[in-house]
């Protein structure tokens, strides 16, 4: 089997008395989509804001292609290959969609400390903007305020950002968010194509699109890892469906 | 340096603690329940000290010129709250501090229309003026005495009014959860007022009490406002406690740094250089002092921790 | 509508143009004023890059306003005192030259940008800016007690310092001196908007975690705009000091913090031409209502007044409004 590209190994997070993630031990294998399910408050944000470098973890490490990255911060490991999104779009308002994922190809140049050329007027980072643009479908948009952007088309320009760092691993939190079934199964058919790309770390509480997608899916509750497994294997799961008819109850 | 002196300075800056609490505890209040960073604060303080230094001229009476203070300074809030603080609340900090800004300058030279340039006096009451002797033989300023007494005791008061009164409940909430306390069927809007102007009363009221022992004159709640920022930065924003502690901690600092740090370099220089030196150190100890708080616990002492 | 550039073309014309005549009709007071405005627009220059583009609300710019003049102030006073200026390890002489002074001014407000803005960028909101304040309050008192250098009186300098090749007593060339600096930097600071850098430090204002994502440290790029702003505004400065041959405490004080803020809000926030907008109808408002009034300033509190309630794009968001997107 081929190295993980990303692994959480024994994540343990603590507020105060709250245990949110409680030894979690998960990875990530190349060209696969890992999703990551769960009841509310079973600590799914606590364990993508560890991966990702927001917050320390009290125990435990995060990998990133072999290497202990535990220690550096969010904008190091984005600068090694990590690339995310976010839950609720954080995105510059008042900047344009091609502004927008220009900046992602900054990002992925490593430096920010050029003053002089203007952003626009450098042709590989607007040709790698404009790419991944064109993958996510704004490609028409492109000169639009990103305020003035519908919904569903900042989820897109979510992901177009993320694609322009040329990331080696996608931690993706909740993309489907407030799409519609239409917008869903666009983003469903593109997320299906990136992770030949990069393989993405999933988390969604829209099942169909996750049942469609993922490769393996862990299943998080009360802050634990309950099971990993296939679509198949968790569906069956009798674990699975006490915990979440445990929750709904 | 004897102990009597020392003794004297502690008093002395326990006294400008006790009256920059009241400045900062309006200040702190204002900020925790509403958000609103009130640079007009210091001009309140001046509105009072005017009020009770005309109202004291016309009628004699300390007493209704301290009464004239907290009224005006309190109108003065509830006026400047419900035609234009209010509709802060929403805005970014930037909008709040040119609006306050803007009415700083609207106060200023409005008092200055009305009153001229020129100070203003305020008298001491003939039965709180001169000094009383102290255990150990110290001699001290009764007035001074009275003044770190109803700091005091306002500070009781609003510890009492905040934990364990209705309004303290709805004080408290309307901290926590603006739609909780809105849904419970208060009304945001009128605590709010009120919520302001308590906190410009308490300015009005400190800057009649200060007026008496310096001049009444334009800008003077301007040193006292930034004094009042360091002692929330220090304290925490937000806390009355805080407000409290770092009251006092400025209060010291501000008065012994001054005696004190001239002193200290006597030791290692002639006098003449020691004395310009201390000065200049103690001008900035109490920035010193915020800076060293702020590397260690980056929201105040008794701050909310992000 | 107009477009951004034509505006600002349009406005420095004017400015420059206003100057012209009033030497052509020998009006040297209103080339003083002219100079002011030049002036104060470097300065608020300088802080629209902390406050529009990396969304900083500095209330202690005079601290680097303040460093400038007591660096054109204490160099130009050993030059005319003819002693040397001991700054403990070595010895330097003072100098009436304006380049050297705004080269030691803009290096000694860049220098004392650094701890401040590592300090004060540890915070964030209302403590920022009471941090930004208190900073520049430090400074007020301590050159309130500092005697060496005249303590509360300040400092005057006899004779305006020299620039090679133009006679800097004569007004129009002082002006012609401000106002190439000026334009320089207007210049250089809507190039800095479009570079890398300025996108990255606008992402760190309005999205911090996304500019994080991206691999940018949304700290290092604020301290980077931090310095640079207060370079800039150190520079206008030690002009400030020059026209009026005189530094006093007043420099820091808060009150100029506050009407710098007020500059670029008048102007409008983040807009290239904006704190020259700003610069000019301030000191308008200052000299016309202050020849009828001498609370005038009690209208410009109620302008800015109805400007933050009321016109939240300044005087250049109602001339030209912000087109969608920057492309």
């Amino acid at each position: 089997m081929a190295d993980p590209v990303l692994e959480a190994r024994g994540l343990s997070k603590s507020f105060g008395a709250l245990v949110a993630n409680d030894a979690v031990t998960l990875d990530l294998r190349p060209g696969e989509i890992h999703a990551v399910i769960g009841p509310n408050g079973a600590g799914k944000s606590t364990l993508i804001a560890q991966l990702c470098g927001a917050l320390r973890p009290d125990s435990g490490e995060v990998r990133l292609q072999g290497e202990d990255v535990t220690g550096l911060s969010v904008a190091q490991r984005a600068r090694l290959g990590l690339a995310r999104t976010f839950q609720v779009s954080a995105l510059a308002m008042e900047d344009s969609v091609l502004e927008n994922a220009v900046l992602g190809a900054l990002g992925a140049t490593g430096s920010p400390w050029r003053f002089w050329r203007a952003a626009l007027s450098r042709p590989t980072l607007v040709a790698q903007a404009e790419a991944a643009l064109d993958r996510v479908g704004l490609a028409e948009a492109r000169h639009r305020r990103v305020a003035d952007l519908s919904h569903g088309q900042r989820r897109q320009l979510e992901v177009a950002v993320a694609l322009t760092l040329g990331p080696r691993a996608f931690v993706m939190d909740e993309p489907m968010a407030g799409l519609g079934s239409e917008g869903s199964a666009d983003l469903t058919r593109l997320l299906d194509a990136l992770r030949h790309e990069a393989p993405i770390l999933l988390v969604e509480h829209d099942m169909d699109a996750v049942f469609a997608l993922a490769d393996r899916i862990s299943v998080l509750v009360y802050g634990r890892v309950l099971m990993t497994g296939t679509v198949a294997e968790v569906r069956a799961s009798a674990e699975v469906r006490a915990a979440y008819l445990g929750d709904a109850a | 340096m004897s102990l009597i002196l020392v003794i004297e300075q502690i008093l002395n800056g326990v006294q400008l603690g006790v009256m920059l609490f009241l400045m900062a505890a309006g200040l702190t209040l204002i900020f925790g329940v509403m958000g609103l960073i009130n640079l007009a604060h210091g001009s309140l303080y001046m509105v009072g000290a005017f009020a009770a230094a005309a109202v004291a001229g016309v009628t004699g009476s300390f007493l209704l010129g301290l009464v004239a203070a907290l009224v005006a300074a309190a109108a003065a809030g509830a006026l400047i709250e419900v035609t234009v603080i209010r509709r802060l609340y929403a805005a970014d900090h930037l909008d709040q501090v040119l609006a306050t800004f803007a009415l700083i300058l609207v106060f200023s030279e409005g008092v200055r229309w009305v009153f001229g340039s020129f100070p203003l006096f305020l008298d001491i009451p003939a039965a709180l003026s001169g000094p009383v002797t102290l255990p150990g033989g110290i001699e001290y300023p009764l007035y001074r005495l009275v003044l770190i007494g109803i700091g005091l005791a306002v500070g009781l008061g609003l510890w009492w009014l905040i934990e364990r009164t209705r309004l303290g409940i709805r004080i408290r909430a309307g901290e926590n959860d603006r739609e909780m306390i809105a849904a419970l069927g208060v009304d945001i809007s009128r605590l709010y007022t009120l919520v302001f102007a308590l906190g410009a009363a308490l300015a009005g009221l400190a800057g009649a009490l200060v007026g008496a022992i310096q001049s009444v004159q334009v800008g003077m709640g301007e040193p006292v406002l930034i004094l009042a920022f360091v002692v929330i930065v220090i304290g925490g924003i937000g806390s009355i406690r805080g407000a409290f502690v770092g009251a006092l901690l400025v209060g010291l600092t501000e008065t012994l740094g001054g005696v004190f740090l001239p002193a200290f370099f006597g030791l290692f220089t002639d006098p003449a250089t020691a004395t310009s030196i201390g000065a200049s150190l103690a001008s900035m100890a109490i920035y010193v002092l915020m800076g060293v708080v702020l590397v260690w616990r980056p929201t105040g002492l008794f701050g909310v921790r992000a | 509508m107009i477009g951004e550039r034509v505006l600002s073309l349009g406005v420095l014309a004017v400015l420059g143009g206003v100057a012209l005549l009033a030497a052509a009709t020998d009006e040297p007071f209103t080339i003083t004023l002219a100079t002011r405005v030049a002036i104060l627009a470097l300065a608020a220059a300088g802080l629209n890059i902390a406050l529009g583009l990396g969304g900083l609300v500095s209330f202690g710019h005079a601290l680097f306003f303040g460093l400038g003049g007591y660096v054109m102030g204490i160099l130009a006073f050993h030059a005319q005192t003819y002693t040397p200026l001991d700054l403990g390890l070595f010895e330097v002489a003072g100098t009436k030259s304006m380049p050297l002074i705004w080269l030691a001014a803009v290096a000694v407000s860049a220098l004392v940008a650094i701890p401040v803005g590592l300090l004060a960028l540890r915070t964030s909101g209302v403590y920022f800016i009471m941090i930004t304040l208190a900073f520049a309050q430090m400074f007020y008192y301590f050159t309130i007690s500092w005697s060496a250098y005249g303590g509360e009186d300040g400092l005057s300098i006899y004779v305006r310092n020299g620039f090679p090749g133009l006679n800097t007593l004569d007004p129009i060339q002082f002006f012609g001196l401000c106002f190439a600096l000026l334009c320089v930097v207007l210049w250089l600071s809507a190039r800095l908007a479009r570079s890398p850098f300025g996108l990255a430090l606008g992402a760190a204002r309005q999205a911090p975690a996304r500019a994080e994502a991206v691999g940018f440290d949304p700290m290092r790029l604020r301290l980077v705009a931090f310095i640079i702003s207060g370079a800039i505004a150190g520079l206008a400065g030690a002009l400030y000091a020059d026209l009026n041959r005189f530094v006093s405490p007043a420099m820091f004080g808060w009150h100029l913090s506050g009407e710098l803020i007020v500059l670029v809000i008048l102007g409008g926030v983040a807009r290239i031409i904006g704190p020259v907008v700003g610069a000019g109808l301030f000191v308008m408002l200052e000299h016309f209502l202050g020849q009828v009034t001498d609370f005038w300033q009690i209208w410009l509190g109620l302008i800015l007044l109805v400007i933050v309630l009321y016109a939240r794009g300044g005087i250049v968001g109602l001339v030209s409004p912000r087109r969608t997107g920057h492309g």
